[in-house]
């Protein structure tokens, strides 16, 4: 990756190329082509809107539910799986937690391609720990790793608001990074679009010492009315559980049922032979 | 156009004519309400779907009753399709300057009983295809399932189903409108009308 970017930068004629590392050491083989002039990112901003669902040239996968929350058996992380680009529904079935190892999970808010990538970096930082360390890292500080990670490119239009959760010495870990370089910790967060109502849910019947059952529930719950009133969030309810053996990833639940079976009362049939109103006119 | 949402849908079939709405209604990705009435009886076999910003949708459909009443009135017969949809295009260029922010669709059977669909844009350009009409949010997704869904003389019960799984899979695909759907199939006999399931997210 690194010889690529050095032959487009020699080669290229437009003076586009101008490959840059960042402050410090960057992780190994990252470079990232910049737009020539005194401030690239304030170019690419112009052309690119990460920030709202507003008309921009290029729009960016947007658009989430996701939460997390500790209690008395380790911590559970659920997430709607829609994906937007604008008013468009560009995919129903997003997976938005990413299995950095086996007691790591990671979620994805905001540009969905920078979570990807920050959080596969994140994965293969992870590993070089466990190999130098010969002990697997620790909740706190893969999430510190995470946000140095994208602290370095600040102000540079990355989009990201993510949560780490996973098992080590201390027990359940949970964390909060984004793209402002803010790292949090708590019992509980939501991130998203959505975020707002899955908090109403949240809070209204968050106790510590849930059951799993009881925590996949209220988890369940959060992530359907989030979907039912956010219309940038839906398609499936994708939960995790994260225990001392590491994590455990449940059956998805499609929303479109679950409307369903939270309301028995509602009858729709779509078949013809039951219509509303007949209106039969002189 | 976008802040509310919406997705309306009219199409011709053998002797009849459909029409088919969602019921979303909400503050751009906030979901308020999930039945608020887009289509509108205006006769006993012409019905108006108005798409767009809600208020207006509101405003256009209490002028266009009152003028429709007024019509009954002065020539005492009841309104043909085709002459409501010059009256409405006539209405939206009275506001050539300040347009109403909505779109409609008119759909109903004529005196012959022979199907008559009309679309016009915000300022009544009116457009009178022989096969579907489209509006809204999800105008450009309705289209794809229309010109794949749709085939010439469709008895009423086909035109429902045909109707009722283009407007479905259209507002799957568009995030601000559909949250329950409605539809309206007018035949020489009577208008049947049908709420159909779908996702509500």
């Amino acid at each position: 990756m690194n010889r690529f970017v050095e032959q487009l930068t020699k080669t290229d004629g437009a003076g586009l190329g101008e490959s840059f590392t960042g402050t410090g050491s960057a992780p190994a083989g990252l470079n990232f082509e910049l737009a020539s002039g005194s401030n690239p990112a304030s170019f690419t901003q112009q052309y690119t809107d990460v920030a709202s669902e507003k008309d921009a040239r290029i729009k960016i996968a947007h658009g989430t539910t996701t939460l997390a929350f500790k209690f008395r058996e380790g911590v559970l992380v659920a997430t709607d799986s829609r994906a937007t680009m604008g008013n468009i529904i560009s995919s129903q079935s997003v997976k938005k937690v990413i299995e950095i190892n086996p007691y790591l999970l990671g979620t994805m808010a905001g540009g969905a391609a920078d979570c990807s990538f920050w959080e596969r970096v994140l994965g293969m930082e992870c590993r070089l720990y466990e190999l130098r360390n010969k002990k697997r890292i620790s909740v706190a500080a893969a999430s510190k790793l995470l946000a140095n990670l994208v602290y370095r490119y600040k102000g540079m239009g990355l989009s990201m608001g993510t949560m780490v959760a996973g098992w080590d010495d201390k027990g359940p870990g949970l964390y909060y990074v984004d793209s402002d370089g803010e790292r949090l910790t708590n019992d509980l967060f939501s991130v998203g679009s959505g975020s707002t109502f899955a908090y109403g849910v949240l809070d209204s019947h968050y106790r510590y010492d849930m059951t799993v059952e009881e925590a996949k529930d209220l988890a369940r719950k959060a992530i359907y009315h989030a979907t039912h009133r956010d219309a940038y969030s839906g398609g499936v309810v994708r939960m995790y559980w994260v225990n001392e053996n590491g994590w455990v990833a449940y059956p998805l639940e499609d929303v479109g049922e679950l409307y369903y079976q939270y309301h028995p009362e509602i009858q729709l049939t779509n078949s013809t032979e039951s219509p509303l109103r007949v209106n039969a006119s002189a | 156009m976008e802040y509310n949402g919406s997705a309306i849908v009219a199409m011709v079939g053998k002797n009849c004519v459909a029409i088919a709405a969602d019921k979303r209604l909400g503050q751009q990705a906030l979901t308020v309400d999930m039945d608020f009435e887009k289509v509108f009886p205006m006769t006993d076999r012409t019905y108006i779907g108005l798409s767009g910003l809600a208020t207006d949708v509101k405003t256009v459909h209490d002028t266009l009753r009152m003028r429709v009443n007024l019509y009954k009135h002065r020539e005492e017969r009841v309104i043909e399709p085709r002459t409501m949809a010059h009256m409405v295009s006539h209405m939206l260029y009275e506001r050539r300057f300040g347009p109403y922010y909505i779109e409609p669709i008119i759909a109903g059977l004529d005196k012959n009983q022979k199907p008559f669909i009309c679309g016009t844009d915000l300022i009544g350009c009116p457009n009178f295809p022989s096969d579907f009409v489209v509006t809204g949010t999800a105008g450009s997704n309705l289209f794809g399932m229309c010109e794949s869904l749709w085939e010439p003389d469709l008895e009423a019960d086909d035109l429902f189903e045909t109707i009722s799984q283009a407007l479905l899979n259209a507002v799957d695909r568009d995030a601000v409108s559909g949250w329950g759907a409605v539809v309206h199939v007018i035949t020489p006999e009577g208008v049947i009308t049908r709420e159909i399931k779908n996702r509500m997210d």
